[in-house]
């Protein structure tokens, strides 16, 4: 992983092609098997959002620490989350990343710096601020990151950790992944008119806007970001817009509700962030067919495995009420 | 080596001395609420620790309190270990989204993966018109959320042997501090000492009739007991000091022994914990039972600022004494009315005592 700001070398474009390739070949595969009815759990799928997970997570160390929202597949994946273990969560079995009583709404991956998601709107945001701060406090120069949606804006607790946040001036780093859609209620009718990273900026974060579906610009505005945090910045706000392509929870695809334009999903997918960096790549020949053919293998492979893991694996033990305390 | 000095401390220094002891010799302790640092320092529980301990450790907060809750209990997961300071629980209820979806939840959602050593403190309780926003107590509200543990010390030496207990503890734990117990005193050892999370505690042995009470409420269960004493009637009090785990097995004990049972709270009767004890009472005990346990309890209205009305609000030891009275079937007015004079407090009602000086 690297931190340069200069451009991207070869080997972490391909790496990039590689992490939102997989991530939406694991969506994919999720939705094609969902009416199997061995995932009994709420899926929200990211296809359309995996630029922002990879982007931002590829500018990222493995000491560094995330934590995300409802729609975390991408972010747990991309940041070093382990697939057969996100599987077997979603199959409800004893070897998933929770030991199977999260499901896909609550992730976990510790030895990858992925400390949790969790379905309340802005539910983890203070908690990373709260990593952070315990980074500052343990003098360590990792830093912590928040992946949330535009609806976090509309909820006290996104407020009250701006101003944490910049009053300490912690190792945190805000990604608000802005897909336009609550649910299925736009933008518009939810906040008022203006951008929302000046939001950040008033509170006295670095923050600005890019597009969310070009991993390049992720990753080279998210690189730029960790960057100045390590180096004693300010807290570093990171808009993107981006686009959710299906229901906002389910497998299946939900254009013909019209609760969104006509135009808007034909043109979010001619702008796919899978298929624009495999032509640039292809263009540029750092992408052959034998290159690519050998990635979707791998990822298929892997993805097989997963499920078999999965179903191969057994439902946690009977005991419940011993678990509800830590004991020391 | 000399003898250890015996010395009384009052409940708000036991508090003091525990969080500081906490902060020396754990150096992941922080210490945070709004007014920590002041010159009040959340009614002298907290002062002088940021001179001692510095700014990064003992902190102010933002009047955010869901947001802070979060913070907090973030840098928990990394093993900070915060005591985050409510100086009135009702501003604790706008952190209720991060108490309960989160710190309560986080260590069995994620397959015990991850755990929350995080320690609220939060005052409650009457007095000097504190009123309906500044005076309520929600042991029982907190108590109906698996997860969280719930005590409420009554005496010094709970206070500091409790609140060690729950920095030391991996869970989320809320410490409710009763405003009118800050000025009581007892004996307090110096050393760090725990006093369990999850055990009741029988305050005083007697044999014809039980009262179980929390917090400020075994103070008036002791001095209702010692007036029953005075006229021959032996009342066993049971200070239960823990909500969530709840620990009823004294209780249940006690009942086996007297037949009779008078349970009391600071907080409103619907839905409370009294109904919860009454229940497993009747579950476990009901053969034990020689009348339907009685409860003492706050009214089920808001509670008005006014001192000229607060004998209609809260409960005292003389309410106690008349319910055992009634148990037990006691009936000579002559004994009835010695009681209650021995008992009333002087008006006006909305101090513990003439000497007491806050905290308001």
């Amino acid at each position: 992983m690297s931190t340069s700001s200069s451009a991207p070398s070869r080997q972490i474009l391909l790496d990039l092609f590689f992490s939102v390739l997989r991530i939406r070949r694991v969506q994919e595969a999720l939705a094609a098997r969902y009416d199997q009815w061995q995932m009994r759990c709420p899926i929200h799928l990211c296809i359309g959002q995996e630029a922002v997970a990879s982007g931002v997570c590829k500018a990222l160390t493995k000491k560094d620490v995330v934590f995300s929202n409802h729609r975390s597949h991408g972010h747990y994946l991309a940041k070093g989350g382990n697939l057969k273990k996100l599987i077997a969560e979603l199959y409800g079995k004893e070897t998933g990343c929770a030991s199977g009583f999260g499901g896909s709404m609550h992730l976990i991956d510790r030895r990858a710096g992925f400390l949790g998601s969790t379905p309340i709107v802005a539910g983890t945001v203070p908690l990373a601020v709260g990593a952070a701060w315990a980074l500052s406090m343990k003098k360590k120069d990792s830093i912590a990151a928040a992946f949330f949606g535009d609806g976090c804006f509309e909820e006290g607790a996104m407020h009250e950790s701006l101003i944490f946040g910049a009053l300490k001036k912690l190792p945190i780093l805000f990604v608000c992944e802005n897909n336009g859609y609550s649910v299925y209620t736009p933008l518009e009718e939810r906040q008022p008119d203006r951008p929302i990273y000046k939001i950040a900026q008033a509170h006295g974060w670095e923050a600005s806007s890019a597009n969310g579906d070009d991993v390049l610009e992720v990753y080279i505005k998210t690189t730029r970001a960790v960057e100045r945090l390590r180096s004693g910045g300010r807290p570093q706000f990171l808009e993107f817009s981006t686009h959710r392509w299906r229901e906002h929870c389910g497998p299946n695809e939900d254009d013909q509700r019209a609760y969104r334009g006509k135009d808007e999903l034909p043109l979010w997918k001619k702008h796919c962030p899978v298929a624009e960096l495999q032509n640039q790549l292809t263009l540029k020949k750092i992408l052959t067919p034998g290159l690519l053919a050998s990635f979707e293998n791998r990822i298929r492979r892997e993805i097989e495995a997963a499920f078999r893991f999965a179903e191969q694996s057994a439902f946690p033990p009977r005991r419940l009420a011993e678990r509800i305390y830590a004991s020391s | 080596m000399p003898r250890a000095e015996r010395r009384n401390l009052t409940f708000s220094e036991a508090l003091r001395e525990a969080t500081e002891q906490c902060l020396s010799s754990d150096p992941r302790v922080v210490v945070l609420g709004e007014g920590v640092p002041d010159y009040k320092a959340v009614f002298g529980t907290t002062l002088g620790l940021r001179e001692q301990f510095g700014s990064r450790r003992v902190l102010d907060m933002p009047l955010a309190e869901n947001g802070m809750t979060g913070i907090a209990m973030g840098a928990s997961l990394l093993g900070i270990k915060p005591v985050l300071v409510h100086q009135r629980i009702d501003f604790a209820l706008l952190s209720m989204d991060q108490l309960i979806n989160n710190a309560a939840k986080w260590h069995f959602l994620f397959g015990e993966k991850a755990n929350v050593p995080f320690t609220i403190r939060a005052l409650v309780g009457r007095g000097w018109g504190q009123g309906p926003q500044h005076s309520q107590s929600f042991h029982a509200m907190f108590a109906h959320v698996p997860g969280l543990k719930v005590v409420l010390p009554s005496n010094p030496y709970d206070a500091k042997g409790m609140l060690i207990a729950a920095v030391r503890d991996p869970n989320p734990v809320i410490l409710l501090e009763h405003r009118w117990l800050y000025g009581f005193k007892s004996e307090v050892p110096r050393k760090m000492y725990e006093v369990p999370l999850d055990k009741a505690r029988c305050a005083r042995a007697g044999r014809h009739c039980t009262i179980a009470a929390f917090s400020l409420m075994t103070v008036e269960a002791l001095r209702a007991a010692e007036a029953l004493a005075e006229i021959g009637v032996e009342i066993e009090v049971i200070d239960l000091r823990c909500a969530n785990p709840l620990d009823t097995a004294p209780v249940a004990r006690s009942i086996r022994k007297t037949g009779y049972l008078v349970l009391a709270d600071i907080a409103s009767k619907t839905a409370g914990l009294l109904a919860e004890i009454s229940s497993r009472m009747v579950e476990s005990d009901f053969k034990a039972l020689r009348k339907p346990p009685v409860r003492i309890a706050l009214p089920d209205h808001p509670l008005p600022t006014t001192r000229g009305i607060a004998d209609l609000c809260y409960p005292e030891a003389v309410d106690l004494a008349m319910a055992c009275a009634k148990l037990l079937d006691i009936k000579s007015s002559r004994v009835l009315r010695r009681l209650r004079q021995r008992l009333l407090r002087p008006k006006p009602l909305d101090v513990p005592s003439f000497d007491f000086k806050g905290p308001f």
